[in-house]
């Protein structure tokens, strides 16, 4: 099967604030910081929105799984209110083993940095191999 | 589905890395010893470990979670059984006991029968009714809950250093901190 490639991970924060973005392909085109930040900011707002527009009565978790003919988005929200999302080609499936093994990622190589600030921008270089590992792995 | 914490305990604990114990109980050793020297002060130690804990406490719940593969937790009862099976035995090997349930259920208490923190330790008389010698738990408890937006106090009941049978540990829930968390509260 060809490499179906991951285009870029966002990381947001519990205020919506970009704490971390990178992009895996080259075939992927590239934006700017700003349009990044745009992007995160513009994702937050429709996570959030889609959260509180449940029809039923329960709880909902915001927008999950966006799908285009040119891409494939899937977010996951952890408890403690980090969204991380992907986006990737179109033709995958499921990203949910991979958006599991980043938030094990993020609690290994961010979070038990003792100089990393919680809800700031991650600047973390072995966060940024191991993910490059662990997509190069699973492109396999 | 209490056992089904204590397997998904078990199997987290077989999962995670493992670290010498003596090293680890020398250095928890080490900084209360230094704290005490450096702050001159049982109350003030004692309120540094809460303070240690809580910023352990806060970094911690995301790779439990990340770890545990747990989600967001129904009620109060939930969250307490989580702690005491699963985080307890995935972090430190032990599991502890949920107890002492408020009329209200939002107080409880988590009982350590055998606590490794404690292993070794025989505190001075002058200190033995003021410190709370692994005070750090407390700090944990909270600083993780926090972050899942649970506010509660925590603090030490009972200890072993202090004659009793048990270490009990009292969680006092506030209230849920509303958050600018998009997902609708439990």
């Amino acid at each position: 099967m060809s490499a179906q490639p991951i285009y870029a991970l966002y990381i947001i924060n519990k205020s919506g604030g970009l704490m971390y973005q990178a992009e895996f392909a080259e075939e992927a085109r590239k934006l700017t910081m700003n349009d990044h930040l745009r992007l995160a900011g513009t994702f937050y707002g429709l996570y959030a929105i889609t959260s509180n527009v449940t029809p039923t009565k329960g709880t909902s978790t915001g927008l999950q799984v966006l799908e285009t003919d040119g891409f494939r988005l899937q977010s996951y929200q952890s408890p403690t209110g980090i969204v991380f999302y992907l986006t990737g080609h179109p033709g995958r499936g499921n990203y949910d083993h991979l958006l599991k093994q980043i938030y094990q990622l993020y609690a290994d190589y961010v979070l038990k940095n003792p100089f990393y600030e919680l809800e700031q921008p991650i600047h973390c270089q072995q966060f940024d191999a191991a993910l490059v590992k662990l997509l190069k792995e699973d492109l396999k | 589905m209490a056992s089904k914490n204590a397997r998904l305990g078990e199997y987290t604990f077989n999962k995670v890395d493992k670290v010498n114990a003596e090293i680890f109980v020398l250095t928890y050793g080490t900084i209360v010893a230094q704290m005490l020297e450096d702050f001159d002060d049982v109350n003030e130690t004692n309120k540094q470990l809460d303070r240690m804990g809580y910023r352990i406490g806060v970094r911690l719940i995301d790779e439990f979670l990340a770890r545990s593969g747990i989600g967001r937790c129904k009620d109060l009862k939930e969250t307490a059984d989580n702690i005491a099976k699963v985080a307890f035995k995935m972090f430190l090997g032990i599991t502890a006991r949920i107890e002492n349930w408020s009329a209200d259920e939002k107080e409880f208490s988590v009982i350590l029968d055998e606590n490794p923190l404690l292993d070794y330790v025989e505190l001075p008389p002058s200190i033995r009714t003021s410190l709370w010698y692994d005070n750090v738990i407390c700090g944990v408890i909270r600083g993780a809950l926090e972050m899942v937006q649970l506010s509660v106090d925590v603090a030490y009941l009972k200890s072993p250093l202090r004659g009793d049978d048990f270490c009990e540990v009292r969680v006092t829930f506030k209230e849920y901190i509303a958050d600018e968390v998009p997902v609708g509260e439990d």
